[in-house]
């Protein structure tokens, strides 16, 4: 049902944890959808990701995505790091099963929860945040329609 | 890799007796049952005797057995033939039947409700139980037909079979029970339990899958579901699927032969399994009733973790299980039956069915109890509800 690369993520997360006063946290999903992530972010003052630590409440995919986005995060700045789309991350894993298609766009959007709060924190202003609802964390927004 | 099987409600292992008892009927004895030369005979006079078999096994008489290509065939048929039939001759239009039924039967209500047709689906206890009171407030001047499970597949529940069969003769409505996962692993007796149909399935008890049988009380109508020739005493056309309903026969001889001894090893097997896990491993709650529940079904729900992460987990371990949360759903949605125990999705999206059977050792038990708590805090230490609730172990 999942190839080896997300049976590897979902095996031997990375970057599973959390940050000690992080620059930023978000979590998005709930438990009546199924999965709930939650992201910690340590920014520099180049506004590069340093350090990324995530909790994943959720099934294999979940877990998986979490961990790859994790992976493809870490070490870009805040800009290049809000570009990540969760199509970025069924790429990066080689697939998911239709079914769980969903579960790719949790990471996208706890990202863009965690980088709100250190925005809202700092001041800074990122326009690829404009007209993102937290609270909307796993409505499936902007999720990459796949055919099969 | 060690591979222990902990699935034994989804389906069984055939037993080797049962598929010898099987092979010759492919082969040289492949007669057609309708037949009247000497191949014919052959495989009429061994499904007959098969069905003597399987009547034996639920207290039932030869002439009450029909066979059919499994349970679910034999839900359907004994809902839609009794729901028509009963309308057409005597305007009764109402069925009874309950929350946490098998989709066989569920799906089935859903369809001649869109028909016409008017279905009570009874609530049940946090046990899973039905009320027999609601059950008797529910019945109307149109009701025809009670169909209530005798063993629920997922938490393993067994309803009050005797009370509802007494329930239904007392107020001349007819009781269908959906018993796939009663036969074979509880004493079946129709005529005391006053059971009028009754659903089975091979695959269940160790024999072959794509056959099973309806249980249809001796003067109680049916009409057929399959059109065609004259099998099954012109109930259910279609050529016999002979070598397997061979084997559904030896499988519920087996089955009466051993149910007291494979009552209490199951019974056994269960107990550790449910006790090891819940002596070791925090917030987790045990469904179905204490007691009055399948011999081999342990059913779990873990907070704070998804069933499927689970299900992965034990099967790269070597660990066979299956969970009734929505991402295993297929349909993304949680299982019905936990709902309607009044759980909530913090406790539904964690579950876990481990159903042991004749196969199951003691080993196996004692190897996935020292896996099990492994797997669940490793999951749990990735959780943010674990970190919320715990304060977290990091």
């Amino acid at each position: 049902m999942y190839n080896d690369k997300v049976m590897d993520h979902f095996m031997n997360p990375r970057n599973v944890g959390v940050i000690e006063n992080p620059s930023g946290v978000g979590e998005v999903g709930n438990v009546s959808c199924g999965d709930i992530m939650k992201i910690y972010l340590l920014i520099d003052d180049n506004d590069v990701i340093v350090d990324i630590k995530f909790k994943t409440f959720g099934c294999g995919s979940a877990i998986a995505s979490s961990s790859i986005a994790t992976v493809m995060i870490k070490g870009k700045t805040v800009s290049e790091a809000l570009k990540l789309t969760n199509k970025d991350v069924l790429d990066e894993l080689g697939g998911l099963p239709a079914v769980k298609i969903h579960c790719s766009v949790l990471a996208e959007q706890a990202l863009k929860a965690a980088v709100l709060d250190y925005a809202n924190k700092t001041g800074k202003h990122y326009p690829e945040l404009d007209g993102f609802e937290p609270d909307d964390g796993h409505d499936d927004h902007g999720l990459v329609q796949i055919e099969f | 890799m060690k591979r222990i099987y902990l699935d034994y409600s989804a389906t069984t292992p055939v037993k080797k007796e049962i598929l010898e008892e099987m092979l010759p009927y492919f082969t040289e004895k492949f007669g057609n049952p309708s037949s009247i030369h000497k191949f014919g005979r052959d495989a009429k006079a061994k499904v007959n005797e098969a069905r003597e078999k399987v009547a034996k096994l639920i207290g039932a008489n030869v002439n009450e057995i029909y066979f059919t290509a499994g349970g679910t065939e034999s839900d359907n048929w004994a809902l839609k033939a009794t729901a028509y039939d009963m309308r057409n001759r005597n305007k009764k239009n109402h069925i009874i039947t309950s929350k946490i039924e098998h989709h066989a039967i569920l799906h089935t209500c859903e369809v001649l409700e869109k028909d016409g047709f008017e279905v009570t689906y009874l609530d049940v206890d946090k046990y899973g139980s039905i009320n027999l009171e609601d059950l008797k407030n529910s019945i109307k001047e149109n009701t025809f037909m009670i169909s209530i499970m005798f063993v629920n597949n997922e938490i393993g529940t067994i309803q009050p079979v005797k009370e509802i069969g007494k329930i239904a003769k007392e107020n001349g409505i007819l009781f269908h029970t959906d018993a796939v996962q009663a036969v074979g692993n509880v004493h079946i007796d129709v005529n005391d339990l006053n059971i009028d149909m009754l659903s089975m399935s091979s695959h269940k008890i160790y024999g072959p899958k794509g056959v099973g049988a309806l249980f249809v009380r001796k003067g109680t109508r049916i009409t057929p579901f399959i059109h065609g020739g004259a099998q099954e005493k012109q109930r259910r056309a279609g050529t016999e699927n002979v070598p397997s309903i061979i084997g559904f026969g030896k499988a519920a001889e087996i089955a009466l032969e051993n149910l007291d001894m494979h009552i209490d090893k199951l019974t056994y097997l269960r107990e550790k399994l449910k006790d090891g896990i819940m002596n070791n491993v925090s917030h987790v709650i045990y469904n179905g009733h204490p007691e009055k529940r399948h011999p081999g079904n342990v059913n779990l729900c873990f907070q704070f973790i998804e069933g499927e992460a689970m299900l992965l987990s034990l099967d790269i371990v070597g660990v066979a299980a299956s969970s009734g949360s929505a991402c295993t759903s297929g349909s993304l949605d949680p299982s019905h039956v936990l709902m309607a125990l009044g759980l909530g999705h913090e406790y539904t999206n964690g579950s876990l069915r481990l159903t042991v059977g004749d196969f199951t050792t003691e080993e196996d038990i004692d190897y996935v109890l020292e896996k099990m708590p492994v797997i669940i805090d490793r999951l749990r230490q990735m959780s943010p509800l674990y970190e919320q609730i715990e304060g977290g172990n990091n």
